[in-house]
């Protein structure tokens, strides 16, 4: 039975990827869909109905997002049971979880701290005190009735993400924004249903009820998918850092809904649409680009836009009304009774016989605080001279940075040279089998090996990319062993050179007559020939200075 | 039992108290600052009739409330019928007929007795202990596994799932329903 409930928690993971999927168990259909919860009070593209059918001019996309990160701690924010994915349904079930009456909430200190890092590492002031309050849901999944959240007094408000994506007409130009955010607030998740809709019923699981969220409220500053892209990923990264995330979006670690309107520049904003069960940064681009597209031509043929939520197809790439659309939720939110005021503290201000446990200081975790990825970037466009581009590859791509920084460390080329090989060569080739940085086949050391002999001149820069291709495929070897057995070293001796030359020269009388008469050009076209006899292994810029000689009257 | 429970745990209680019997019901206070409802033989005289008895010059000696003013039924208690389709959709409770309207719009008015309070430059106390701190737990899993215990509680069960009703609609669509409340009125 393990086994089976094993596999049933695999397929709602399996099924939050791809909405409507059915799937066979033992004779019964299961349909799942997965409800999130949002806990947005700002609504700033309210209830403006669209006015008039006139032919909008200049509209642009409006996009807020609201992202809900589950906190990578041992257990729930209000009890002690663990938290962890894919585990058999209800065994990380406590009985406070289940709201069996007399239980009350115990806050998770983790989850204040990692909060409180969080805001700190997006500019946020962290407010000392905060409160908690019940927002009222009537789900299955959520058996209290009520999901406790911070709405009245978050515990981070007001600060900044800053993110860059390659843009301009050529996508080689670094663009970087920022965007506000509003704030960041503690709150429960809710557990997992499946619906079986041919016998009429849902399956309840809550390893998932009661799990740790931030929920962080953009403002709506950004104008299109990429931003929106952009900015997630540099949220996840931001995350990851601190540890205070996991981040996977795949696994809902990391949940965006995006807030989409449109409007002429100036203007009041246009009545939005939240898009839901977007579960990659690339899903959200194209999702976000549909809507907004969707958006101006309803405006344009004259329709008017409805405030709805809406479900992304990642199949037909488009987005659809979600079935249970309803107006206006009352959600009835209340103080909660039974938590009083989260208070945080600066090591000058501990109240006196304050027991250590119960405080958490702001100044120290600022103290503390990781290199963020912005800073990391910064760092090694200085250290490396390498380009902005390639610092932000080499961030974002995990482990990445260690590779190239132990190549550096471990050979004579230049880290400029470096990057252009772990650029090119090292992260194309993983790319096209789709692997990791830890899986590559060639190890920093071996890549570290061949860039010398470059470096020395041992060998050509085609040679080095024919061994880097050889080590790839024979991850025992080195670099050195590899141009032995193939003998892939550069042809220094003069004499052989010059004859490989003539013999180029000789067999291409029309090429050498365009060059006596002034068209260097047909140079390059010998060059070729020399370097296709010598299978690369001749410098260029011998090979040029010996046909000059040879041509020349 | 029930009473010895009560003995027990007001031994620890703050307020001195003592218990007597009476057949009446009555309000105990059963800890700082709490209240409970108390509707058995046993019920508590605190030390009011004794002569050591220092009386606290804030708690007044008569109770002071007055009833509140009647308020007219106004027009604003009346509820169109899209709102009590939608009441009836948040609440989940089906009382679409003359009796279950009369008895919102009673709720209604009785509720709206509250307006009468001046409660101008006062600000909202949202709980008794909003001068303390909420308590923090260390990170460590404590609880959990008792999925079975948990299961056995429920009425419905498939496997180690809970069982409830699909979706959150449970009442007819407006539009699908045998008998709009226009009609009926």
């Amino acid at each position: 039975m393990a086994a089976a409930s094993a596999g049933l928690s695999s397929m709602i993971y399996n099924c939050n990827k791809q909405k409507h999927v059915s799937v066979l168990t033992s004779n019964t259909v299961y349909l799942v869909l997965k409800r999130r919860i949002s806990t947005c009070i700002y609504r700033p593209q309210s209830k403006l109905q669209t006015k008039k059918k006139s032919v909008p001019q200049g509209m642009v996309g409006v996009i807020g997002l609201e992202i809900h990160a589950q906190i990578n701690s041992l257990t729930k924010l209000f009890s002690g049971s663990q938290v962890k994915f894919l585990a058999p349904p209800n065994s990380l079930v406590s009985f406070f979880d289940a709201s069996l009456p007399g239980t009350l909430p115990v806050l998770n200190k983790r989850c204040v701290e990692a909060a409180v890092m969080t805001g700190l590492a997006l500019n946020c002031s962290i407010n000392r005190k905060s409160l908690f309050d019940r927002k009222h849901y009537f789900y299955a999944d959520m058996p209290a009735g009520y999901q406790i959240t911070q709405q009245r007094l978050p515990i981070a408000v007001d600060g900044t993400l800053t993110y860059s994506y390659l843009g301009g007409p050529k996508r080689n130009q670094m663009i970087t924004k920022s965007v506000h955010i509003k704030q960041i607030q503690l709150e429960q998740d809710s557990g997992k249903s499946l619906h079986d809709e041919q016998r009429n019923q849902t399956l309840i699981d809550l390893n998932r009820a009661g799990v740790a969220l931030m929920e962080l409220v953009m403002e709506p500053e950004m104008s299109c998918g990429e931003e929106a892209a952009a900015a997630v990923r540099e949220l996840q990264l931001i995350l990851q850092t601190l540890g205070t995330s996991k981040g996977n979006m795949a696994e809902g670690q990391l949940r965006v809904d995006a807030n989409v309107s449109v409007h002429v520049p100036g203007e009041p904003l246009g009545t939005r649409a939240e898009v839901k069960n977007i579960n990659s940064a690339r899903f959200l681009a194209r999702a976000i680009d549909y809507e907004i597209q969707r958006q101006m031509e309803l405006l344009e043929q004259g329709g008017v836009v409805q405030n709805e939520t809406r479900s992304f197809d990642q199949k037909t790439g488009t987005t659809v009304p979600m079935r249970d659309k309803e107006d206006f939720q009352d959600y009835r939110f209340m103080p909660e009774p039974n938590l009083p005021p989260l208070r945080v503290y600066d090591s000058a201000s501990v109240p006196a016989g304050l027991a250590r446990s119960q405080v958490v200081l702001v100044d120290q975790l600022q103290s503390c605080l990781p290199e963020l990825p912005s800073v990391r970037r910064e760092r090694l466009v200085q250290t490396y001279g390498i380009l902005p581009e390639h610092s932000f590859t080499l961030v974002h791509e995990d482990g990445l940075l260690d590779y190239f920084e132990s190549v550096v460390s471990s050979t004579k080329a230049e880290p400029k040279k470096v990057i252009g090989w772990v650029m090119k060569e090292l992260v194309g080739s993983l790319n096209q089998q789709s692997l990791q940085v830890s899986q590559s086949p060639v190890s920093p050391h071996a890549l570290a090996e061949l860039l010398d002999l470059l470096e020395a001149g041992s060998i050509s820069s085609s040679a080095a990319k024919h061994v880097f291709q050889e080590l790839w495929k024979n991850p025992g070897k080195s670099a050195e062993q590899v141009v032995r057995e193939q003998d892939l070293g550069l042809l220094s001796d003069p004499a052989q050179l010059r004859s490989i030359c003539q013999r180029v020269v000789d067999t291409h009388p029309e090429q050498v007559l365009a060059i006596q008469r002034g068209n260097h050009k047909a140079l390059n076209k010998l060059m070729g020939e020399v370097q296709k006899e010598t299978k690369g292994r001749a410098n260029p810029v011998q090979i040029r200075s010996i046909l000059q000689q040879i041509v020349s009257p | 039992m029930f009473s010895q429970t009560i003995r027990r745990n007001l031994r620890h209680a703050a307020f001195n108290l003592r218990l007597t019997n009476h057949q009446h019901n009555a309000l105990v206070t059963s800890g700082p600052g709490r209240l409970a409802q108390c509707s058995f033989l046993t019920v508590l005289t605190p030390y009011f009739s004794d002569e050591n008895y220092v009386h606290n010059s804030k708690v007044p000696r008569a109770p002071k409330w007055q009833p509140a003013m009647k308020t007219e039924p106004s027009s604003a208690t009346e509820v169109p019928s899209e709102v009590v389709d939608k009441l009836e959709r948040l609440a989940l409770v089906d009382f679409r007929n003359q009796e279950g309207i009369e008895c919102l719009e009673k709720a209604i008015q009785f509720a709206d007795q509250l307006r009468n309070v001046n409660s101008a430059a006062v600000e909202p106390m949202d709980s008794v202990l909003y001068d303390r701190s909420i308590y923090l737990r260390k990170d460590t899993i404590h609880e959990g596994e008792c999925a079975e215990e948990l299961l056995h509680l429920s009425s419905h069960v498939i496997d180690e799932y809970f069982v409830a009703p699909t979706g959150n609609i449970p009442l007819a669509k407006h539009d699908e329903r045998a008998t709009p409340l226009e009609q009926e009125k």
